[in-house]
């Protein structure tokens, strides 16, 4: 067992665990974070991105003990309260989502992709998400929920 | 217009609206089953012992090595069964098999305290096997005469007799393999037991009925000891229609045995290897044509790659044989139907369900027999479309067959087809080593149930003193939208705005009796039924209201939260209010809503009758570009134009119809599965059971351009506010996309070459085609039995 502090979702825990344990077991099954899900358990599918000191991680491919000292953000951290993080309502209102079981990894992968490149273009957006796989909505709606996010993120209209 | 048809003034169907869970989507608030974990203490987990082989009798078993792996708790075996020792309802799938059929088939379960335990204990368990010889293939088993179930035959006329005076007649073979659903979120069941021994399964499955019949008969109980519940599922596409109810019955046995919640949750390992794929098929064919390029007459066998045991193997089947005809007219025909049993996964349910099998026949067919026609493939398809009057081979009427040629013409204007071939023509002419091509082909997709008995559903509607209204109704969701439709069908039909009604999850013990949430059917069949409960919930309360304003019945308006009577100087009263005042006058404000689909029958032996209530009509214009170099293809643009009648909700139909798309394009373009076939140790082996070698569409293989538009003035008359279906045929106009690739493959060849493309068509299939054309391969592998002289 490995003692570890991290702060998640703004709270910080401070933790006994198995030096194995997957970043996204102890999210899931410690702290219940389970708004972070797994979809393929081998890093193609991204369904279980977060934000490790503000930048896009996978994390069935992390370690928990990597994150000791660090920050580490879900989607049940993005929204202010009860307001939604623009890229949250963009999501909402452009129909980016069906089954939902990607969504809150496209969402954070999108945040980090904006945060780098306030206006991606079109082509952008569709090489910095292509980690994420999509098997309900064939994406189209994705890169439009994207790019009026990137817009409402920079105080564009939305 | 029929009254189920009708559409009340400013209804909410018709409106786009954001997906009901919407806001839990994207702030991660949403729980799949595997979720409620953390809520239950004293959780079990389960692992199976999976058979290392294709084919083999089980000779031991001994799992007390497991029982000392601490944390370990039981190991079930066939031993626990209490009732009935099978997952399906072919009774061809013991739960504990005997005699394993697939490698990976479970022998037993272990459960323990952690997962990693129970992956410890089952790695313990001790299994001896006596080797049987394996078929890994569909030809294999052919050549073995290895069949399971039915075997039907569907036919009209003399196809042998009009044959004989057709001007042209080929014959050829067409393959095409399976696909993985690949839903995100894989299988997971959890079972409990309440205080009063009654059994309770959080399951994702699309079909939480007969999750609760195998349960129930698995475990000797009446089907009122057991409720299944989905609260939504991570994706479906047919995948989790049969394939569940294992699952849900080891948990339930797990649960009842050590009287502790028991977790199945699959991995994505375990899943692409334990559970069941789309069939693969294998298709040999003899067809006539009139010299203008008309179809004269087809003789073909379908045969399935059924996979080790039936599952839906023959319903897939009759759906396959009843679209093998697209949107075609074929006067003498007669297809021959059987199910190959193979040593693979139990291939079953998949969006299309042997729609897209027999419909890549016909447009294989022509894909492969238009250069030896010397007609363009476009125009053999447009010449041979059905015209109204005809019947397809089944002997059903093609209702709306001129909306064919309707969606036809819009979308050769829309993507103003004409044009852009004679500008690739010119792009092909000065480019040797890139090739580009555009085609175009149609979707007629038949809607219902085939077997009749699916085709009804129940509705319970329940109104709160408050005003508020709570649905609960047959249908599962995954994604699609449908509880989204279902509240703006009650939104609709109680004359209220959508923010008043809520849908309730899925449970077994508020609407019994349900079907599958498949076939397209989810929202005509609980769309019938959630307008039918609704409707009697309004009249009660219209004549209360009638009392109460002191006018005739149908003089009561119910529209956007206030109800007024027409003609009356009374002041109109709030939905709410009115509630209210009817529940202290006692009016009844629930109901329980039914629906079934009226004028079908079908008879699965002679493959004749009228199975669907209507069809939907669409076609797609896909634009590729293929590298000559690696046979790597790109989609640069497709156009779809598609018939959902009066759409329910439009950002939901489209989202649907991109999706499919898109999900048609990943199995006809690279998804591949690749079981190891030879014999030996690997034998069985599924190569591809990852996303890192399954290869899944992603961003980057998005078309650059896809323009979807809806057929205009496009009612259905008796369907739920004259919608129409939209789930499943969307997936068959990525036809366009593989035909696209084989015309421009010929393109690297003198013109006129006939070209015979894999499918999937991966860049390697696609390189072997063209290396094909390059060499002066003309025919396509069709050989040609008679021609004009
Ligand atoms: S679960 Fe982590 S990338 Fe798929
Ligand atoms: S919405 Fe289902 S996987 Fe993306």
């Amino acid at each position: 067992m490995t003692r570890i502090t991290v702060t998640v979702d703004g709270t910080r825990y401070t933790d006994d665990v198995e030096p194995r344990t997957l970043l996204v077991q102890y999210l899931r099954d410690r702290l219940g974070k389970v708004g972070t899900v797994v979809g393929c358990d081998t890093g193609n599918c991204g369904a279980c991105t977060v934000h490790l000191d503000g930048r896009s991680v996978k994390s069935c491919q992390l370690l928990a003990v990597q994150t000791d000292g660090h920050e580490v953000t879900t989607i049940e951290g993005l929204a202010n309260g009860a307001t939604l993080h623009p890229m949250q309502e963009a999501f909402r209102d452009c129909h980016a989502l069906q089954c939902g079981f990607c969504t809150p990894g496209m969402i954070m992968q999108a945040v980090d992709l904006v945060t780098e490149n306030p206006h991606p273009t079109e082509a952008e957006v569709r090489e910095g998400l292509e980690g994420n796989l999509c098997r309900c909505t064939g994406y189209h709606n994705i890169v439009k929920a994207v790019q009026q996010g990137a817009g409402a993120m920079s105080g564009g209209q939305s | 217009m029929t009254a189920l048809a009708q559409r009340p003034a400013n209804p909410v169907v018709g409106e786009s609206v954001v997906h009901e869970s919407a806001d839990l989507h994207v702030t991660g608030a949403a729980l799949y089953t595997d979720d409620l974990t953390g809520r239950l203490t004293g959780l079990l987990h389960a692992w199976p012992v999976g058979s290392p082989h294709a084919h083999a009798r089980v000779t031991s078993l001994r799992t007390e090595p497991a029982l000392a792996v601490p944390g370990v708790v039981r190991v079930l075996t066939g031993a626990d069964v209490p009732g009935v020792n099978d997952a399906g309802v072919k009774h061809d799938e013991p739960l504990f098999p005997t005699e394993v059929m697939f490698r990976g088939h479970a022998v037993c379960w272990v459960l323990a305290d952690s997962l990693e335990a129970a992956r410890l204990g089952a790695a313990a368990v001790e299994v001896d096997y006596e080797m049987l010889p394996a078929l890994m293939t569909v030809e294999e088993a052919i050549a073995a005469e290895r069949f399971q179930g039915a075997r039907p035959v569907m036919t009209r006329g003399d196809a042998a007799a009009a044959m004989a005076g057709a001007a042209y007649v080929f014959s050829g073979e067409t393959t095409m393999k399976g696909q993985e659903h690949f839903y995100l979120e894989t299988h997971c069941s959890i079972a409990l037991v309440d205080e009063s021994g009654q059994v309770f399964v959080h399951a994702s499955t699309q079909h939480p009925t007969e999750t609760q019949d195998i349960v129930a008969h698995v475990l000797g109980r009446p089907a009122h000891e057991v409720t299944v519940q989905c609260l939504r599922m991570g994706g479906g596409f047919g995948g989790k229609e049969m394939q569940p109810h294992g699952f849900a019955a080891i948990a339930a046995i797990g649960a009842t045995v050590t009287g502790r919640p028991v977790r199945l949750r699959l991995n994505r390992a375990l899943d692409m290897t334990m559970s069941g794929k789309r069939h693969g098929y294998h298709a040999s064919w003899q067809v006539g044509f009139a010299a203008d390029g008309r179809f004269v007459a087809l003789d073909a066998t379908l045969t399935a790659d059924g996979g080790w045991s039936l599952d839906l193997s023959e319903p897939v089947l009759a759906r396959a044989l009843c679209h093998i005809d697209n949107a075609y007219w074929i006067p003498d025909i007669v297809v021959h139907g059987r199910i190959a049993q193979t040593n693979k996964t139990s291939q079953t349910a998949f969006r299309g369900f042997g729609g897209p099998q027999g419909m890549i026949v016909i447009e294989d067919i022509i894909g492969r027999c238009a250069p030896l026609l010397g007609i363009d493939a476009a125009q053999v398809r447009e010449r041979n479309f059905y015209s109204p009057g005809q019947q397809t081979p089944y002997g059903q009427e093609v209702r709306h067959a001129d909306r064919m040629p309707r969606v036809w013409d819009q979308l050769m204007t829309s993507a103003t087809v004409d044009r852009r071939t004679a500008e690739i023509a010119e792009f092909n002419a000065s480019h040797r080593h890139t090739k580009k091509a555009l085609a175009v082909t149609p979707v007629k997709f038949g809607i219902s149930f085939n077997f009749t008995s699916y085709n009804q559903a129940g509705a319970l509607v329940l109104v709160y003193k408050d005003g508020s209204v709570l649905i609960n109704h047959g249908g599962t969701e995954m994604g699609q939208g449908l509880h989204t439709k279902m509240a703006q069908v009650a939104a609709t039909a109680l004359g209220v705005p959508l923010d008043v009604v809520r849908v309730a999850p899925t449970r077994t013990d508020k609407v019994p009796n349900t079907s599958a949430t498949a076939a397209s059917s989810g929202a005509d069949l609980n769309g019938g039924a959630v307008k039918a409960a609704c409707e009697q919930i309004r009249e009660r309360l219209a004549e209360f209201a009638a009392k109460r304003f002191g006018e005739p019945v149908d003089a009561v308006r119910f529209e956007g939260g206030t109800v007024r009577a027409e003609g009356s100087a009374a002041p109109p009263m709030t939905w709410a209010e009115l509630v209210d005042a009817a529940y202290y006058s006692r009016v009844q404000l629930s109901a329980m809503g039914f629906y079934r689909t009226e004028g079908l029958h079908w008879d699965p032996v002679t493959v004749h009758g009228v199975p669907f209530k209507y069809f939907v009509y669409a076609a797609a214009a896909a634009e590729v570009e293929v590298d000559g170099f690696t046979g790597a293809s790109v989609t640069r643009r497709v156009d779809i134009v598609f018939d959902v009648g009066d759409s329910l909700s439009p950002m939901i139909d489209l989202g649907q119809i991109e999706g499919a798309f898109v999900q048609g394009a990943g199995w006809m373009t690279m998804e591949e599965l690749v079981w190891d076939e030879r014999p030996g140790q690997g034998q069985g082996r599924l190569l591809t059971s990852a996303a890192s070698t399954y290869k899944l569409p992603s961003l980057s293989e998005m078309p650059a351009v896809l323009n979807v538009s809806l057929l205009e003035a496009a009612t259905e008359d008796g369907v739920v506010y004259g919608s129409k279906a939209v789930g499943e045929p969307p997936l068959m106009l990525a036809i366009a996309v593989r035909e696209a690739i084989r015309d421009a493959a010929a393109a690297f060849g003198e013109s006129g070459a006939s070209v015979d493309l894999g499918l999937p068509a991966t860049p390697e299939a696609t390189y072997w085609a063209i290396e094909a054309v390059r060499g002066g391969v003309r025919d396509g592998g069709v050989t040609t039995l008679r021609r004009p002289t």
